[in-house]
């Protein structure tokens, strides 16, 4: 054990695992975070705390993460290179270790240009794959980046995100490896909508023996309605949302799109199952907690298996 | 080059507004290749100025010159007649913003800049630049064919793109081009595509502004 986190564990012992999502409020109210995580509990093995998503202020992951260890839950801390030197991360990774975060998951973060703030200052001192060098030598060395020992090592699980429809998609499986070399343990993946290229993605990733030496948790995100379905598929970049979904939820009146959203999700998970190599699922229902145990439920992912 | 493009006028005219008699000065380094502040701008932007100022019935007088460079002090010198003796209130410089810091330290009347200084660039097309090098003091662009990733990317990413790469345009914009879709296609026609799938490790940033204001020193040359 790495870490000993509660996802390891699971990952460890070759269990389908189910992480969720959790975004912070945009304000200092608790309740938010409580009233979102008790839709979780029970239905997920980890839950990743966004880290100012689509760069828009909002209460920090380390804090949202402590509350949810104090309400007995698992969380997985987002942490992005957009806003923070190497001076502010490694501080942040000692800090998040000493209030029991065990996950983290290393990102580059979303430009500042999309967020509420535009005229920010970005930072980008070191890049995701970097960042995920600093956590290993973290944890496996007792060191920080220059070299100097820590008091006390930093044990993560450390994740990373990854893209099989970004492009040049040729790089995408090689940059799987990179992080991989880099010290990744597990990765989480883009929303996946279009599983003919993620199937494609996953059997050169498999062939590469890469399977084998990360856990790799696909995406998911059910679609509420067609209106998101659109914005996914048209606004958001490096996302790959096939006109099959746009139809499918065309031919459904406005009320029931909902359902049909999270039977499409139910699909998703079932299908993304037999694909060799995947280890679960990331299930990032947004602004949609309360509905996470339905599709976890159908999915037949429960109850979820207990480890210690 | 240095890059830069002319203030909206109406901020030029603000700045302005107290005087009768300024100088507008202009360079004929980068500024000029730009199209920005050399000869024929520093004469634009004196007409612009002399007519809007007759307008509101305040005239402006304006000398007109442009120095060889505005970042010597050799050059710089080469205003003090004008400056020293004409009655000038006030530099007006059209150089990139080391002209103006150069003519407020050697001359002790108010200076404004006329331009914002952009980037350090190249042109893309007649009328187009676009930004190549962040000046970080320690090239690295031949780890990625040539193609600078801490300016040309967005994120400054040295290890692939991000996930927001999609049909060769960056995720910021599809008027950007993703630097990364750019270094791939050059590693892949060049046969090296293997050198991409090295982990390239953090940069150090002290050469870069990140160092404090930076200095070069060639001995060899001081005389
Ligand atoms: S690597 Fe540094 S010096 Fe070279 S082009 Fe990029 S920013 Fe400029
Ligand atoms: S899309 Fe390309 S250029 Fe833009 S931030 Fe990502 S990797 Fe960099």
């Amino acid at each position: 054990m790495k870490s000993g986190s509660r996802l390891e564990k699971i990952l460890a012992a070759g269990h389908f695992a189910v992480t969720g999502e959790l975004g912070p409020p945009r304000g200092a109210d608790v309740e938010v975070i409580k009233k979102k995580a008790e839709h979780l509990r029970g239905v997920v093995d980890s839950i990743n705390v966004t880290d100012n998503q689509t760069s828009v202020v909002r209460m920090c992951s380390m804090a949202v993460c402590k509350i949810l260890i104090d309400l007995g839950l698992e969380p997985n801390l987002q942490m992005t290179c957009r806003d923070r030197n190497r001076i502010a991360i490694q501080s942040d990774l000692l800090g998040s270790y000493a209030l029991g975060i065990r996950n983290v998951l290393c990102l580059s973060g979303d430009h500042n240009k999309f967020g509420d703030h535009p005229q920010a200052k970005n930072v980008f001192d070191v890049d995701s794959m970097q960042l995920i060098q600093i956590v290993k030598k973290m944890r496996d060395e007792g060191k920080l980046l220059n070299g100097q020992e820590c008091e006390g090592k930093a044990s993560f699980f450390i994740g990373a995100a990854v893209n099989p429809f970004g492009d040049p998609f040729d790089f995408r499986p090689i940059r799987l490896a990179k992080k991989i070399a880099a010290g990744v343990d597990f990765v989480q993946t883009q929303c996946i909508y279009n599983m003919e290229k993620f199937r494609e993605y996953m059997k050169r990733v498999v062939d590469m023996g890469l399977a084998e030496k990360c856990y790799i948790l696909a995406g998911i995100t059910p679609l509420k309605s067609l209106g998101m379905a659109r914005y996914m598929a048209k606004s958001v970049p490096g996302l790959d949302v096939p006109d099959y979904y746009l139809k499918r939820l065309q031919g459904v009146p406005k009320d029931k799109q909902a359902e049909e959203g999270i039977k499409m999700a139910v699909e998703q998970v079932q299908e993304i199952r037999e694909i060799p190599g995947v280890a679960g699922i990331h299930l990032m229902a947004i602004e949609w907690e309360h509905r996470a145990k339905e599709i976890i439920e159908a999915a037949g992912l429960l109850p979820r298996p207990e480890v210690n | 080059m240095v890059v830069a493009e002319r203030k909206p006028i109406q901020e030029i005219m603000a700045m302005v507004a107290e005087y009768n008699k300024i100088l507008l000065v202009g360079c004929k380094g980068c500024v000029t290749v730009c199209c920005a502040g050399g000869t024929k701008e520093v004469g634009i932007l004196a007409s612009a100025l002399r007519i809007a100022r007759k307008k509101e019935g305040k005239p402006l007088e304006i000398v007109e010159r442009t120095l060889e460079r505005q970042c010597d002090p050799e050059y710089i010198e080469q205003a003090s007649d004008v400056i020293e003796k004409d009655g000038v209130e006030a530099i007006l410089s059209m150089a990139c913003s080391v002209g103006p810091q150069y003519m407020a330290k050697r001359y002790n009347i108010p200076v404004y800049p006329a331009l914002n200084t952009t980037f350090i660039g190249g042109a893309l097309e007649h009328g187009v630049w676009a930004e190549f090098c962040q000046a970080c003091g320690n090239c690295i662009i031949h780890y990625f064919g040539g193609i600078c990733p801490v300016s040309r990317c967005s994120k400054s990413l040295f290890n692939g793109p991000c996930g927001g790469s999609a049909k060769g345009k960056c995720e910021i914009s599809p008027e950007v081009d993703c630097a990364w879709q750019l270094i791939y296609d050059r590693m892949k026609d060049l046969g090296k595509l293997d050198e991409l799938a090295k982990v390239f490790p953090v940069k150090d940033w002290s050469t870069s502004r990140d160092g404090g204001p930076r200095k070069v020193v060639r001995e060899d040359m001081k005389l």
